[in-house]
């Protein structure tokens, strides 16, 4: 019966289906843990406040967020050196994050939990978000103005968020001015400086031109010394307050508010409170620029980056793919010629991302940047302008990367349309051009699409040869701005794809880092699995649409 | 829709083709058509030269990367730039030459005590100066002091005494051109140092003048009251804290060495170790940490039997020995940790330079390179640790007397008997890469054995780089394998199940799924596999072992059972639905499998697994290891092994399966008799795909790996790739030196591969298309 069984293959058959199964359950299991992750660090968690009993014997208080429990099985923990009683199976031990990384030097600790003696939720337990060193976790004793206490004990939270309001309007403020009126300014400064040099060189530096430069560099000065009073005038506004708090230690330290971004108590907060929460930690974390080594705050730049590059590369890569595409299927005599192109096109998508970039770097960026420097940009130098990796250069990078892709989908689409149509629209008079371009083309639209998509998506997650062509961790700038030319394509940039392997990999306090990453990935994973999807979706409608019309 | 066509239908039918007859009319005409017709050729020609531009790139691609590496194999040259009479031949015969920096100006050093600079390219003298040697002393021995750029150089006199000069160039620039001022200047002070007391005469010496310390070592001639003797006089700088002048400290000590038949002194740049040759080919090797009292470590012969040793010279670094004999070998020594752990000079290769004795060995200053200039006037360029010989050229026809190699390598003027000075131009770029130094065991300075090192860079400048490609193409292929060890069995089975057994229904949303597998972006991959898969394989390594022998097992079991289910309810649920029945038995198998690993880990291995690996069976284990890249690395290639595999099975022609099934074979006998073997070749052009993206992956294993470049095929060892290495080095290294070549070379070597593998992949693959279409 068993042999039978198994002579006639059907262990097999199930096996091969267990195969796929697996499959499902790893893209389900990834798909569902970068989910999970990235969605919950958003979330106000509760504060815990656990009276933990030291190795030494001493009771000692501990604040903070309750992140991960681990359990390890007796043998192995006795193996790391822990001892272990004979009634116990396990050692549980508890990831707490207690932040004060200022006071304390480290964000995280790990505990045992059968030294946690208790283990409660004040009400009153705050946290406080800062620009600098990480969380703060304790209790809110008063709040001060230019030194002098104004309010005290319970009635200081109520005040301490209209403070922080305060303090954030001016913040704001001082950010754009910074950023935005004094950058214009410097980089104004920067093109006459330019400016200058270009003419030496060209030896028409004279007088005419020196008092116009002089000029113009007098008026930029004035309206920096301006903004500069403006600024020194917000910073003592904003340096005013200050919070005190309690540490669980009883230490009481003082923040002023400039370095504080919010403070919540969680553990007063209802549910509604704390989706209100996390929709403003999401927007902020989409819309922000990163704090702290871009282990907290937003990947605004991140973002930006990345759709500006996306954008730049469909542009170049669509008219030539599409072109190429229609060689191939209208215009080549099938052939040796075809068929050498088609195994190029084959080729090109199976070379290595990081292939593509060694060539970017040294072609494009030395070879080409180099010479534009050199050619249209002499009074830059040393410095150079094309001759070192950008945007510019990443986009075009990408576009060779992308074009089999889509290639190959437009070529698909082409070979769909039933040749009927174009016999009719040749045998009407039309030339081969009026043809492609009046019928062919917008029927093949749909699948030029799908290939753009798909070209798209694999640019957005592609990170191998961008750290080589023009992606850093942290852009000074965005490549996008209001000073003309406004699109700056020689400054470079920042990607998610990249953030995810420098914050996650490179930074230097990887556990605080880690949920960020989470919510990057997340991010990344949706809007390319979303992409795909659009093209999946499109692709077979297309089949439909030309199933019907073979019909 | 039907609304809007009424009003247009309602025309009078003559009345549209007249209006369009006559709009082309009126705006067409010759002129009109000609310009469709120009348009359309236009046209034509921009796409045919579009279509060709894909060939264009990918050509582009390859003779870019070929045109970085080609530099790296073509042979150095030299040649003469000019001939002249040596400058000032009156005042001696030359006991050095030198050449500053920029190759403008030359000096030479004579037996009477007089220094001339002249310009190298034309023999210009431009200064004459003499060296403060005391009346009633001659000069009796000579040296060259610390390397060449910073141009210390003593003179030792008959009289006991000692003279040490540095000669500097100053660069100036006047009116932008640059003016190189040649002068002498006295690092020691300008009163002759007194060496021996008793006044003998030094027949050799040597010294090594260093920022704090100068170490002096003279033979001293055999006297009326004794032989001569080795003696060895350091002066140490003392810096005081509070005096600007730093008080000199000296101490003198004399070698247990009979100081009859040394022949040359060396003395290491570290000042710690020292080297006595003998006329008979003996190499004595003291060790002066301590410099009162020195100590020999060791002594042996280092030429063959009746050969003399004609020139001795350190490598920059002065770790290595280059040791010249009459038979014209040149050795290289070097010092090697021994079985006890004790430095010994090994020999660690040598060149046959010529068939005549090498008169003169100078080393480059920045590179493993050297110069060796032969009896018979010719002069070879060498790289120690590529092995290759890189200039062999004929400089004079007499025999040279003295020969210098600029301090970069790339000029060398040589002084012969007949009286005349060789001024060559030398261009060698990138003699530290061979095709042994990239791909074979190389031995390197004071490595105990060859061996294949990647190791492209380091802070100290003498640093002997090492470009081998073996342990990164090793740890390519070794991340690929473990990869496709985890990817081929899913994927194909996992293929021959979706195009063969499965409901339509259900690979509607099958297939897509796994291509969403395909599309997620590697770094994040990466990502979890370096932060969450790493750490939580080290916990679980059991479970994971477990699970793999327990889940195929709890598959088949639950199959058996299944087949005892009644038919009509197995019939309804499973025709083509067994994937999705498996899901809970996987999970609930796995489940298991880590449950039941923990008591069975405690019960088999007393304690875990990884621990009983290292002490029974001496394997190690990194955290983030093979086995780690293997299943990330898997989980992206499974997607276009899948891909394409499917696709080969799926469009098997039906009658031939449909006829199997007619004679009576089952469905799997029908499978794997008639489907795999038609679409076999798909298949093999499906792995060797998925093998060409496994090769070229960069982002998982940077992220996965620890990136160290070790030839082990443990698959708890970590490795490095040729991609994460191109990733990791490339933004640091300098444009057109030959680590950027040597990268270039990397990605060279991955376009080949994976276009060699593509290539057979798509011509199989075009094969199979028309095979089918024949069926």
């Amino acid at each position: 019966m068993i042999k039978a069984w198994f002579k006639s293959g059907t262990p097999w058959v199930w096996l091969n289906a267990a195969a796929v199964s697996a499959c499902l359950i790893m893209v389900v299991g990834v798909l569902g843990l970068i989910l999970v992750r990235g969605a919950g660090h958003f979330w106000p968690s509760q504060i815990v406040q656990f009276s933990y009993q030291e190795p030494d014997g001493k009771i000692q208080t501990i604040i903070g967020e309750h992140v991960d429990t681990s359990i390890t099985p007796a043998a192995m923990a006795k193996s790391t050196g822990y001892k272990m009683a004979d009634d116990e199976d396990t050692l549980v031990q508890y990831l707490v994050k207690a932040g004060n990384r200022d006071i304390t030097g480290t964000d995280f600790r790990w505990i045992l939990e059968r030294n946690v003696k208790q283990q409660q939720a004040p009400a009153e337990l705050m946290v406080v978000e800062r620009r600098e060193w990480g969380n703060f976790y304790g209790r809110l004793v008063a709040v001060k103005e230019s030194g002098k206490i104004i309010a005290e004990g319970d009635g200081a939270w109520p005040i301490i968020q209209t403070r922080i309001d305060q303090a954030l309007a001016v913040f704001e403020e001082i950010t754009y001015l910074e950023k935005k009126e004094i950058g214009a300014i410097n980089y104004s400064l920067e093109k006459l400086r330019l400016e200058q040099k270009k003419l030496q060189l060209k030896n028409r530096w004279d007088a005419a031109a020196e008092q116009r430069l002089a000029a113009e560099k007098a008026d930029l000065e004035i309206e920096y010394k301006k903004h500069q009073a403006q600024l020194s005038e917000l910073y003592k506004k904003i340096r005013r307050d200050s919070l005190v708090a309690k540490t669980e230690s009883g230490t009481e330290v003082e923040i002023p508010l400039n370095k504080v971004v919010r403070v919540f108590q969680p553990n007063t907060m209802s549910l509604f409170d704390k989706i209100g929460h996390y929709g403003v930690k999401v927007l902020e974390f989409l819309t922000d620029d990163p704090r702290e080594a871009n282990t907290e705050g937003g990947i605004f730049p991140a973002i930006f980056g990345t759709v500006m590059m996306v954008m730049m590369m469909s542009i170049i890569v669509t008219p030539f793919g599409v072109i190429a595409a229609v060689y191939l299927r209208e215009y080549a005599k099938q052939g040796f010629i075809t068929r050498l192109i088609r195994i190029s096109v084959n080729n090109l998508a199976g070379v290595p991302s990081i292939v593509y970039g060694v060539f970017g770097l040294g072609f494009f960026v030395y070879i080409l940047g180099g010479n534009i420097d050199q050619l249209f940009f002499p009074e830059a130098a040393p410095a150079p302008v094309y001759g070192t990796p950008g945007l510019l250069w990443a986009s075009i990078t990408l576009a060779l990367l992308t074009l089999p892709v889509v290639i190959v989908s437009t070529e698909e689409g082409l070979a769909r349309i039933p040749s009927s149509i174009r016999e009719g629209s040749l045998a009407l008079g039309a030339t081969k051009l009026e043809t492609l371009w009046l019928t062919v083309l917008p029927m093949a639209s749909p699948a030029m699409m799908t290939g753009l998509i798909l070209a798209v998506a694999r640019a957005a997650g592609e990170v191998a040869p961008l750290m080589l062509v023009g992606v850093v961790k942290l852009a000074p700038t965005l490549p996008l701005d209001g000073n003309y030319p406004f699109l700056h394509l020689d400054r470079k940039f920042m990607h998610l794809g990249f953030h995810i392997y420098d914050v996650g990999f490179q930074s230097p306090n990887v556990e605080a880092a880690r949920p960020l990453v989470y919510a990057t990935a997340l991010l990344l994973v949706l809007v390319i699995v979303g992409l795909n999807l659009a093209a999946i979706i499109i692709r077979n409608n297309l089949r439909e649409k030309y199933r019907a019309l073979e019909g | 829709m039907s609304e809007i066509n009424i009003p247009i239908k309602q025309l009078p039918l003559e009345q549209l083709p007249k209006e369009s007859k006559r709009s082309i009319k009126i705006s067409s005409g010759e002129y009109h058509q000609r310009w469709r017709l120009i348009k359309d050729t236009l046209a034509h020609y921009g796409v045919v030269a579009g279509g060709l531009g894909v060939i264009v790139a990918i050509v582009l691609i390859f003779f870019y990367l070929l045109y970085v590496v080609y530099p790296l194999f073509i042979s150095a040259n030299a040649e003469p730039v000019s001939e002249y009479a040596v400058p000032e031949q009156a005042l001696g015969n030359t006991l050095l030459l030198e050449v500053e920096e920029q190759n403008e100006v030359g000096a030479r050093f004579t037996d009477s005590g007089q220094v001339v600079f002249f310009e190298a390219a034309t023999g210009k003298t431009l200064l004459t100066q003499a060296v403060a040697i005391p009346e009633g002393a001659h000069i009796t021995s000579f040296a060259q002091g610390s390397p060449i750029n910073e141009g210390a150089v003593i003179y030792g006199l008959s009289d006991g005494r000692a003279v040490i000069v540095k000669h500097q160039y100053k660069v100036t620039y006047p009116n932008n051109v640059r003016v190189i001022t040649p002068s002498l200047k006295y690092p020691l002070g300008e009163q002759p140092l007194v060496l021996d007391n008793s006044g003998a005469a030094l027949e050799k010496i040597a010294v090594k003048v260093g920022e704090n310390a100068t170490t002096i070592v003279v033979k001293t001639a055999d006297t009326p009251q004794g032989g001569g003797k080795i003696r060895l006089i350091s002066f140490q700088k003392e810096q005081s804290l509070f005096a600007d002048e730093a008080a000199l400290t000296r101490t003198d000590s004399v070698l247990e060495q009979s100081a009859a038949g040394i022949a040359g002194i060396l003395i290491d740049k570290e000042e710690a170790n020292l080297y006595l040759i003998s006329n008979d080919g003996q190499l004595g090797f003291f060790d002066i940490g301590d410099k009162s009292r020195p100590s020999l470590r060791q002594q042996q012969n280092v030429v063959d039997a009746g050969q003399k040793i004609t020139s001795v010279a350190f490598l920059n670094s002065g770790l290595s020995l280059m040791i010249g004999d009459s038979s014209g070998l040149v050795a290289q020594w070097s010092m090697v940790k021994d079985k006890l752990n004790r430095p010994a000079m090994q020999k660690i290769r040598s060149f046959k330079v010529s068939d005549k004795a090498v008169v003169a060995i100078n080393a480059e200053q920045r590179r493993k390179g050297f110069m060796t200039t032969d009896a018979d006037g010719v002069v070879g360029i060498y790289h120690s640790t590529a092995e290759r010989e890189m200039i062999k050229e004929r400089v004079s026809d007499a025999l040279p007397t003295a020969a210098v190699l600029s301090p970069r390598a790339n000029a060398l003027l040589v002084q012969s008997v007949d009286g005349k000075m060789h001024f060559w131009h030398v261009d060698n770029e990138h003699p530290e890469v061979s095709i042994k130094s990239l791909w074979q065991k190389v031995w390197y300075e004071s490595y105990p054995k060859p061996a294949y090192t990647w190791q492209s860079s380091s802070a100290n400048s003498d640093f002997e780089p090492k470009y081998s490609l073996t342990p990164l193409v090793f740890g390519t292929l070794k991340a690929a394998f473990y990869a496709m060890l985890v990817a081929m069995p899913l994927a194909l089975m996992g293929a021959i199940y979706t195009a063969y057994f499965m409901a339509p229904q259900m690979r509607q949303y099958v297939k897509p799924s796994i291509e969403i597998m395909g599309a997620l972006p590697t770094v994040i991959l990466g990502f979890l596999a370096g932060l969450w898969l790493a750490p939580f394989m080290e916990e679980h390594l059991a479970g994971l072992f477990a699970m793999l022998m327990i889940v195929p097992v709890g598959v088949v079991l639950f199959a058996f059972a299944w087949s005892f289910v009644p038919k009509v309810i197995a019939d309804n649920l499973s025709e083509g639905w067994d994937a999705a029945i498996l899901v809970p038995v996987i999970l609930l198998s796995g489940w298991f499998a880590f449950k039941v690993s923990v008591p069975l880990e405690t019960f088999l291995f007393h304690g875990t697994l990884r621990d009983w690996f290292k002490t029974e069976l001496g394997i190690g284990y990194d955290q983030r290891n093979a086995m780690v890249v293997g299943v990330a690395m898997g989980f992206a290639v499974i997607p276009t092994i899948f891909s394409i595999a499917e696709d080969a099975i799926f469009s098997v022609p039906k009658h031939l399966t449909v006829g199997s099934l007619a004679l009576g074979a089952t469905p799997w006998q029908t499978m794997v008799r008639v489907v795999l073997l038609t679409a076999s070749p798909g298949i093999f052009s499906a792995v060797m795909i998925g093998f060409g993206r496994a090769v070229g992956e960069t982002m998982i294993v940077l992220m996965a790996t620890g990136n160290t470049p070790v030839m082990d095929l443990s698959v708890f060892q970590g490795l490095r790739t040729l991609a994460a290495n191109i990733a990791v080095e490339m933004p640091e290294s300098e444009v057109d030196s030959t680590h950027y070549r040597v990268l270039f070379l990397a990605a060279l070597v991955l376009f080949m591969f994976t276009f060699v593998f593509n290539t057979l992949a798509e011509v199989i693959r075009q094969r199979l298309r028309e095979k089918y279409s024949s069926l």
